[in-house]
């Protein structure tokens, strides 16, 4: 069966004919609206939770918890191969594809999408680099900054030149909004999580080997500098997805800092990227919930839960429990001994 | 048949019967020359000791071996082919230098890095029994079996490098490529690893292994080369120590501390 016929049914019987790509519109939004939205209803009545039925937030809720799936997907070989600052630098450059765009837009009046321009510009500028680290023999953190500054000082110019540009709602792009989440900004990212998953899926080998000893996947023949390719666009695809939610100075932690979280915890490099879908799960939920009940920023607020995350694994795994009870004033000279022998009588955990 | 084709002919399958065949190879980092008119065959079995000073040129003439560096002038045959552009990836299991301590870091366990030697064969798709296999036996040649759960960087010096040498042997590699493997080490577990070197060669791998103590290298390898952009020496470890090749390469007086085994 075909997706058209799939979504004429799903249609009720509707007579039209659509293209294929009109048939899967028109079926996500089915999905989006009349399967999730009316299942976030009912979550919402039972709950009692009002948010929970705006259709707005719905989708929030749905953007957020797909970014929390490919930030890390993509991040975890990211941040093992050192190249952390890839994302934010690959971030800012596609602030400059924003500006790219809403420039073309007003001076040869076009109706560009800003976000098609900044995956343009980001998957450009990730190949650029990608270059760079491989033949010009910079130091990649150098190459990376040089990328991340000049890419943001060609959006500011780009953005001042155009006229009302910062009427536009450039802020929006910057810190991220969770109002402005269009049906087709959710569709985008879905779309986006079954392809990044997919490609991460079918080169999940060769990306491992490379991330892990690259000189040893050389040699046994693997086609080292196709996949370090493949993971710097993969990078870009993602940054690009996030970006207008977590704003594009923020939305590079998503691949980073859960990432890091799961860093002191897991085992293996599978359940890394697991833990580290769990921690950014985590920090979205809580992040949009808490944007929503203060109104605050929601790429902020997602950035403050992962990064209390990332402490507070940080201070259970690393910190030394007898090191923090030194530190704590002794009243009338009880020695530590004595506290940490408290502790224990408590019941109170030790490392 | 001319004498002409018989020659060409009866020097193609010495060739092919080679692991590795330099011939006449130079090579420079734009003007500085690193290696310069060397030619050295590795025959199958063999245990090749690659030696020299610092910044002789050794780990770039085992790039150059192994097809990952393209030499200025000369040729590499690897296996019978242009090194350049042999394909069949699993026939080398290699340890660059520094792989191990870069590995420390990586949240891997010891059966997902070994497991990367089965990668050249199947990239992607379902393991099979054999691979399944493949990958058991190597844990259990180098008896890391217990280990294989855990993190790499978990473990000690010594059985790092056992983790490597076993990503080879799952590849079911002819040729295994070590390239200073034990620096930080502890001496003991050195000797016992290189011990399990000597067993794996018995078993028929061939061997390149750059190490800078020439004392280990003597008493392991089964050949010696000497390089210092040129080659000094190449054959019996027992001539290298007789004779002054070595003072040659590095330009001082040496002595080999000689191991007691």
């Amino acid at each position: 069966m075909t997706s058209h016929h799939l979504a004429t049914i799903l249609l009720q019987g509707s007579t039209d004919s659509f293209s294929p790509i009109e048939s899967l519109w028109r079926l996500f939004e089915w999905l989006l609206v009349d399967v999730y939205g009316t299942g976030m209803n009912l979550l919402s009545e039972l709950l009692g939770v009002r948010m929970l039925g705006y259709p707005y937030m719905q989708r929030a809720y749905l953007a957020a918890v797909c970014i929390a799936v490919i930030g890390p997907l993509v991040g975890t070989f990211l941040v093992h191969r050192e190249l952390s600052m890839l994302a934010d630098t690959l971030a800012h450059t596609a602030f400059a594809g924003v500006a790219v765009g809403l420039f073309l837009n007003a001076a040869l009046s076009l109706s560009l999408s800003p976000l098609l321009t900044a995956m343009i510009v980001a998957v450009g500028t990730a190949l650029l680099v990608e270059l760079l680290i491989d033949y010009a023999d910079a130091y990649s953190d150098t190459s990376l900054a040089i990328v991340l500054t000049t890419g943001f000082a060609l959006g500011s110019v780009l953005i001042t030149a155009t006229d009302g540009g910062i009427a536009v709602g450039i802020d929006a792009y910057l810190f991220g909004s969770l109002s402005t989440v269009s049906k087709d900004n959710v569709g985008l990212l879905v779309a986006m999580s079954l392809l990044i998953g997919t490609l991460v899926t079918v080169a999940y080998r060769p990306l491992l080997y490379v991330t892990v000893d690259a000189t040893a996947a050389r040699a046994a023949r693997i086609n080292v500098r196709l996949y370090k390719r493949l993971m710097v666009v993969l990078t870009a695809l993602v940054v690009v997805s996030a970006m207008q939610i977590m704003g594009v100075i923020l939305v590079a932690a998503m691949l980073v800092v859960p990432v890091a979280t799961a860093g002191f915890v897991a085992q293996s490099f599978k359940q890394s990227i697991l833990l580290a879908i769990l921690a950014a799960e985590f920090a979205v939920l809580s992040g949009v919930t808490l944007a929503y009940v203060y109104g605050i920023a929601a790429g902020g607020s997602i950035v403050l839960s992962a990064a209390a995350v990332y402490a507070t694994v940080l201070v259970v795994t690393k910190v030394d429990i007898r090191w923090v009870l030194r530190l704590l004033p002794t009243r009338s000279g009880p020695s530590v001994e004595h506290a940490e022998q408290g502790l224990e009588a408590d019941g109170g955990e030790r490392e | 048949m001319t004498t002409e084709t018989a020659g060409a002919e009866s020097l193609r399958r010495r060739s092919e019967e080679l692991v590795v065949s330099v011939d006449d190879v130079s090579f420079a980092y734009g003007d500085l020359p690193v290696i310069e008119s060397v030619s050295i065959d590795v025959e199958p079995g063999a245990f090749l000791g690659l030696v020299g000073p610092n910044g002789s040129g050794k780990s770039t003439l085992l790039n150059l071996m192994l097809g990952l560096q393209k030499p200025d002038t000369g040729t590499v045959q690897l296996f019978g082919e242009p090194a350049g552009e042999f394909d069949a990836g699993e026939r080398i299991g290699y340890v660059p230098q520094n792989a191990t301590a870069a590995a420390d870091r990586m949240p891997v366990t010891v059966r997902e890095l070994v497991t990367m030697g089965r990668y050249p064969r199947r990239l992607v798709g379902r393991f099979s029994d054999e691979d399944r296999r493949a990958i058991d036996d190597a844990l259990r040649a180098v008896e890391i079996t217990d280990l294989a759960d855990r993190r790499v960087g978990q473990l000690s010096g010594g059985q790092r490098q056992r983790v490597f040498i076993a990503r080879a042997l799952a590849a079911e590699a002819d040729l295994l490529a070590l390239d200073e493997p034990t620096v930080g080490v502890d001496a003991e577990s050195r000797e016992a690893f290189y011990e399990l070197l000597a067993d794996l060669n018995d078993s028929g791998l061939t061997i390149l292994l750059i190490e800078h103590d020439i004392g280990v290298v003597t008493t392991y390898a089964s050949e010696i080369a000497c390089l210092n952009r040129r080659l000094y020496f190449d054959g019996d470890p027992e001539d290298f120590v007789a004779t002054d090749a070595l003072a040659a390469a590095y330009g001082t007086d040496q002595h080999v501390l000689t191991h007691d085994h």
